[in-house]
């Protein structure tokens, strides 16, 4: 197996708050990587560096061996062009908090946009591919809605089917469950645990914990923008080593 | 358009179900006395005194000849100002509304060198009148007598600046600074997240600004445009100073020389809220397109309240006979 995504020593600050301290780690192909950790951990701002939301100030990020954000030619960096980190987002998808569905457009125009804008395809075949991913997320009857007339569930639900409309190799979540109501997560998770079946590389930020044991292949405990722990999920929600560990998931759980 | 509007009735009668339900006794229907609104009669007829006075007033004033009014409405001088006056409005607009998106884009922007250029002319016409600028807009063959664009274009500046050129260069550019003000605004109100979710989509900045941003940001700019528009229909009666022959210009032209100066200025009002009133109707229905997604039903437009009105009151008869 190859690394999809590959941390070295990754720093990031926001003018004097140092966010991350030095990330490395490794995600596998074919995975779903857990991030957890309490708020301000760092672990958001960690999957935003992935597609380059967010510029990292030191150390290397590499997505299915690739630098992101910048080209190295001998030991000397380069910024890549607007158009080649647009290049790069492409074969990433993600999905947000907030949804950020575009509200001007119904589901289905929402689902059609970026194959049409970005990559050219067809209207028709873009339309035909957006029914297919809305009906794979169980939303095929609401094709016509616009995202003020769905429920927070169904508007995550339309989020990850744009996603996958640019057929991406890596998907990343940020913590795309906590900002609906308790009885709709549900619906989400079983989408994603169905993406995961499929063999998606996915990095989900989360604070679903029986999500990140029953579908996480590895999970990484973030604290205070260091990587504090990590494993099998099961090991490390059931029996965590580290003292930090213990005293988070002893309230999440 | 893509219109949705429930096909059921608002008004579904809810206190059928209630009864079925509570099984007990049906609510009574309230037939309470309503409060008594002895202010608003009394209001109602002060105004109604005071606006009796005022026609009054104005119909037996024995030195306004009503029926000149009357005749120069349609008259075909007027009519032809009326058109330029609605000519250079909406294309001074369309230019105002073109360079002001142009504008705000640069002001927004991340280099340095277009946004300090957007500032600078914003600074230079707001900050000046618009009646000054139409007038160096006039005047510029006094410093400039002949227009030289290299091989473009050669000519003198008498014949470029026409009235019409004057008038359009003066009201445009001038209301380009401030819809470049009012676009800046419609797209910073919309929220960064569609920006992200765009770039996370990997679309370019252009695409995202032109398929993301503007649209929802229109919801913002377009009513402030109307307002703009509006405005602009009576700002151009300062291109009277440039020569342009619209509106006012044709009205007082014929108001001098046959001495029927107020009524000449009566049909100008006519025709300016005539332009007005009907631009209002449209603007409804331009915020109402672009209103699709930011509320969950779009509002009614008024022949759809009609209809609704009519149909409400047909079921209601229907139910109760």
């Amino acid at each position: 197996m190859t690394a999809m995504v590959k941390a070295e020593g990754v720093h990031k600050s926001f003018g004097a708050v140092q966010v991350l301290q030095g990330i490395d780690l490794e995600v596998q192909t074919g995975e779903v990587f857990c991030l957890i950790g309490p708020s301000g951990s760092g672990k958001s701002t960690f999957l935003r560096c992935i597609n380059h939301l967010e510029k990292i100030n030191a150390g290397r990020l590499y997505v299915d061996g690739e630098l992101v954000g910048y080209r190295q030619k001998g030991d000397k960096l380069y910024e890549l062009k607007d158009s080649e980190v647009a290049q790069q987002r492409r074969d990433i998808g993600m999905v947000f908090q907030r949804f950020n569905l575009f509200p001007h457009m119904t589901a289905l125009e929402n689902v059609m946009e970026a194959p049409v804008q970005v990559k050219g395809t067809s209207k028709a075949q873009a339309r035909d591919r957006a029914r297919e991913l809305l009906d794979r997320v169980g939303l095929a009857d609401k094709a016509g809605n616009y995202p003020s007339q769905l429920s927070g569930g169904q508007q995550q639900r339309v989020a990850i089917a744009r996603a996958l409309a640019m057929d991406p190799k890596l998907m990343l979540f940020d913590e795309p469950t906590s900002a609906l109501d308790p009885e709709l997560v549900g619906d989400v998770l079983d989408v994603m645990r169905d993406l995961a079946e499929s063999g998606m590389t996915m990095v989900v930020v989360t604070h679903e914990m029986g999500f990140a044991r029953e579908v996480g292949d590895s999970l990484v405990f973030m604290d205070g923008g260091v990587v504090v722990e990590s494993g099998d999920p099961r090991e490390v929600l059931t029996n965590p080593q580290h003292e930090r560990t213990q005293a988070f998931l002893s309230k999440v759980l | 358009m893509t219109d949705k509007f429930d096909k059921e009735p608002a008004d579904a009668k809810p206190s059928a179900a209630v009864s079925k339900e509570g099984g007990a006794i049906p609510p009574e229907a309230i037939k309470a006395i309503p409060v008594r609104h002895y202010g608003r009669w009394v209001s109602g007829v002060v105004v109604l005194a005071l606006v009796a006075l005022l026609v009054n007033a104005f119909a037996t004033a024995e030195k306004i000849q009503w029926n000149a009014v009357g005749d120069y409405v349609f008259d075909s001088t007027v009519l032809a100002g009326a058109g330029r006056t609605l000519l250079i409005s909406v294309l001074a607009m369309v230019m105002g509304v073109v360079l002001g998106v142009v504008l705000a884009v640069m002001r927004l922007s991340k280099n340095p060198v277009t946004s300090w250029v957007a500032w600078v002319y914003i600074w230079f016409f707001r900050g000046t009148p618009v009646y000054v600028q139409l007038l160096l807009w006039f005047n510029l063959a006094l410093i400039f007598p002949v227009l030289n664009l290299g091989p473009i274009y050669k000519d003198e500046m008498v014949d470029v600046m026409t009235p019409f050129m004057a008038a359009l260069l003066g009201l445009g550019l001038n209301e380009a600074a401030y819809m470049a003000e009012i676009c800046r605004a419609g797209l910073m109100a919309v929220d960064e997240g569609q920006t992200e979710a765009s770039h996370a989509l990997g679309m370019s900045h252009a695409k995202t600004l032109r398929r993301i941003v503007i649209p929802q940001a229109m919801r913002v700019i377009v009513p402030p445009t109307g307002n703009e528009f509006i405005n602009m229909l009576k700002t151009s009666s300062l291109v009277y100073a440039v020569t342009y022959n619209e509106l006012l210009r044709a009205t007082s032209t014929i108001g001098s020389t046959s001495y029927a100066v107020m009524e000449m200025l009566f049909v100008a009002c006519i025709w300016y809220l005539v332009m007005t009133s009907v631009f209002s109707v449209f603007q409804y229905y331009l915020e109402r397109h672009y209103a699709r997604g930011s509320t969950r039903n779009l509002p009614a437009t008024p022949w759809q309240k009609i209809k609704a009105n009519m149909l409400g009151l047909g079921r209601e008869r229907g139910a109760g006979a």
